[in-house]
């Protein structure tokens, strides 16, 4: 007889077992934004643990069962998917929730390159990433404005964002000079500058004044095919054969012009290049 | 028998030390000091060069033409932090050329051992009899003389200025844009050597070099190499300098492709000094050698210690088919010409339309 009555206990207590566990549960907002704080609701009474699991980081807290548990936002400032695990000495139950990213504020701008020739199809290109405050990639569609300016002139093309991502490729501008571009989101703006640099000499033209048994020579200003002068400390090579040989020189531009000086014995042929450009050809004390 | 002891000591000390004094070529160099043929007058002239032993030196030169010994010494162990300051004499070869009772001439190749490798130097000696001896006639070298002026050097400078910031994308400053124009693989009788030419087309300095790796059918690499010091690593806007890359022991018909790379770096440099290739003339040089020859004037105001020539020869068609070097031994002093000479192989000689010298140097800085 007592050998039954507790059989009868035991199959008692096991029918209610699950009925006491189902008292504790957990219950979360399914999405909030990151950094916002949140209530996570229990029931059940007791004391237990609560076990906050998120992409980048898990805490731990002890919690009341029954009464609402404040999330801070600081908590919650990594976007991704998050499970609130409370556990107790019956077990454990569990919600799971999801942050988005914040409203957008920052921008990671990288414009390339840093120089480039002037009038070159499809050489500058710049790429935004855009973030919340707390570093989160904003995979909504954002509008990325980007602003460029050079000289007086400037214009304006907006981008919408692909999985946080807004991207635009340009030609670089026929006149040299500082080109910026900045990225804009809302009130959030990232400057980059760029050099529009000259391109390859075009019409490189010398002359040359011979005075005695020298010869000197001087090109016209070197420009590009857009007219941007060359900069300062480019390399123009004369070249000039003779009777004594041929003679070389490599000499930097200075003041839009480059200049040399030969000693010249007999007829001479004198050239001049600078890089891959190849200018005029004279020819002094003969026949042209 | 005390008397006998000591003498045995002073007998054996002398033995020893004439046997040390054998031992070191002292024989050698007495007679090479003796001077009796004109070769052995220029062996000991040599001698004591190889030794720097510049006091006997100069007074084994007939001195008919007034040398002076610091022009002596100065020429021939340099001057002006150049090369040959960094050289010293490692061997040397003598012919005999020109040869009656009183005069002859010898032609003496010096093989001197420099900071950047063995240099070879070929001169013509004259060599007269004075009475029982004969010494050499040391050429009155012909240093530059300019006289005191004033020379404004106003060339542009690059600097590299700032550090790079840690936020993305910005402050990010690109490398030279530079490119190969052109590349060539040749094979020579011991290697395979790739020659060709690169531009910096950008508007700022670069440093840069070429590597090269050959390929072999598969698709796997022979082989890789860099141009190391036949390249003009410091570029300035728009200069253009030869490469070549040498690979030993390989033969052409291994190689399926090669891949080229050229690795360059934004550096603060000058565009001074501007040094000019006068006279440049394909000659035989005195041991019938095919050379390019020239002269470089240093058209600054600074000294420039050590100048490397570097010449690429083209074919007809204008294809790069060799690139020859050569370091000049002496320092260029401003607006003073110095002569050069680079080899060119027979075969490229005989194909060989025209060619192209820059000038690589290097300046030490100034205290």
């Amino acid at each position: 007889m007592r050998r039954l009555i507790r059989k009868l206990c035991f199959a008692i207590v096991c029918a209610a077992l699950p009925a006491l566990s189902q008292k504790v549960a957990i219950h979360a907002p399914s999405s909030v934004s990151a950094g916002s704080s949140l209530a996570i609701t229990t029931t059940g009474s007791g004391s237990a643990t609560l076990y906050l699991i998120g992409p980048s980081r898990v805490r731990k807290q002890s919690i009341k069962l029954g009464q609402q548990v404040e999330i801070s936002g600081q908590d919650v400032a990594a976007s991704g998917n998050y499970r609130a695990v409370t556990c107790d000495s019956e077990g454990c139950v569990s919600a799971v929730f999801q942050v988005l990213p914040a409203k957008p504020t920052r921008l990671a701008f990288m414009l390339h390159p840093s120089r480039v020739p002037v009038s070159t199809p499809k050489a500058v290109n710049g790429t935004a990433l855009v973030s919340d405050r707390y570093h989160n990639t904003v995979i909504a569609p954002t509008k990325v404005d980007f602003h460029l300016s050079l000289g007086g002139e400037s214009s304006t093309r907006s981008v919408q964002s692909v999985r946080g991502i807004a991207w635009f490729e340009i030609g670089s501008r026929p006149k040299q000079g500082a080109l910026q571009v900045v990225a804009s989101v809302d009130d959030t703006a990232e400057p980059r500058v760029i050099q529009q640099v000259a391109a390859e000499a075009c019409g490189l033209r010398m002359s040359a004044a011979p005075s005695g048994h020298l010869v000197k020579l001087q090109t016209d200003p070197i420009r590009d095919c857009a007219g941007n002068p060359l900069p300062d400390g480019t390399i123009v090579s004369f070249t000039k054969t003779d009777a004594a040989g041929k003679s070389t020189v490599d000499t930097p531009i200075k003041k839009e012009k480059a200049t040399a000086q030969f000693e010249v014995s007999g007829p001479a042929h004198i050239s001049v290049a600078c890089g891959v450009v190849v200018g005029n050809e004279l020819t002094l004390g003969g026949r042209p | 028998m005390r008397f006998g002891l000591t003498l045995l000591i002073v007998v054996l000390t002398a033995v020893l030390l004439i046997a040390g004094w054998v031992q070191a070529g002292g024989m050698k160099l007495r007679a090479e000091r003796a001077a009796s043929t004109p070769e052995e007058a220029v062996r000991a002239l040599l001698a004591d060069i190889q030794g720097h032993n510049w006091e006997h030196a100069y007074a084994l030169l007939d001195h008919a033409n007034d040398i002076q010994k610091t022009d002596f010494i100065r020429d021939i162990a340099g001057t002006d932090g150049s090369l040959r300051t960094y050289s010293s004499l490692q061997s040397f070869d003598i012919w005999p050329v020109h040869a009656d009772a009183t005069h002859a001439t010898l032609r003496v190749r010096m093989n001197w051992s420099s900071a950047v490798g063995s240099l070879d130097d070929v001169r013509d000696w004259p060599v007269v009899r004075d009475g029982s001896v004969w010494k050499v006639v040391w050429p009155k070298p012909n240093f530059a003389n300019v006289p005191l002026q004033v020379l404004p050097v106003n060339y542009l400078r690059w600097d590299v200025i700032g550090k790079r910031s840690d936020e993305f994308g910005s402050a990010a400053v690109d490398s030279p844009q530079v490119r190969i124009i052109s590349m060539n693989a040749v094979e020579r009788p011991d290697s395979v050597v790739i020659v060709g030419e690169v531009e910096n087309e950008d508007t700022v300095p670069a440093y840069l070099n070429v590597s090269a790796t050959l390929l072999k059918p598969d698709g796997s690499p022979l082989a890789k190499q860099d141009s190391f010091d036949e390249i003009a690593h410091s570029l300035l806007p728009k200069q253009v300098s030869p490469y070549r890359i040498d690979f030993p022991g390989i033969r052409l018909n291994q190689v399926k492709s090669v891949r080229m790379d050229v690795h360059p770096l934004l550096v603060p440099a000058s565009a001074d000094p501007v040094i000019s290739v006068e006279n440049q003339n394909v000659n035989k040089d005195a041991l019938g050698r095919t050379v390019l020859k020239g002269a470089l004037i240093n058209q600054s105001g600074q000294v420039v210690n050590i100048a490397q020539v570097l010449a690429v020869f083209y074919d007809s068609s204008g294809k790069a088919i060799w690139v020859s070097d050569g370091y000049v031994d002496q320092a260029l002093l401003p607006q003073a010409p110095v002569p050069f000479a680079v080899d060119i192989p027979a075969d490229v000689a005989n194909r060989m339309h025209d060619y192209h010298v820059v000038v690589n140097h290097y300046t030490a800085p100034s205290a």
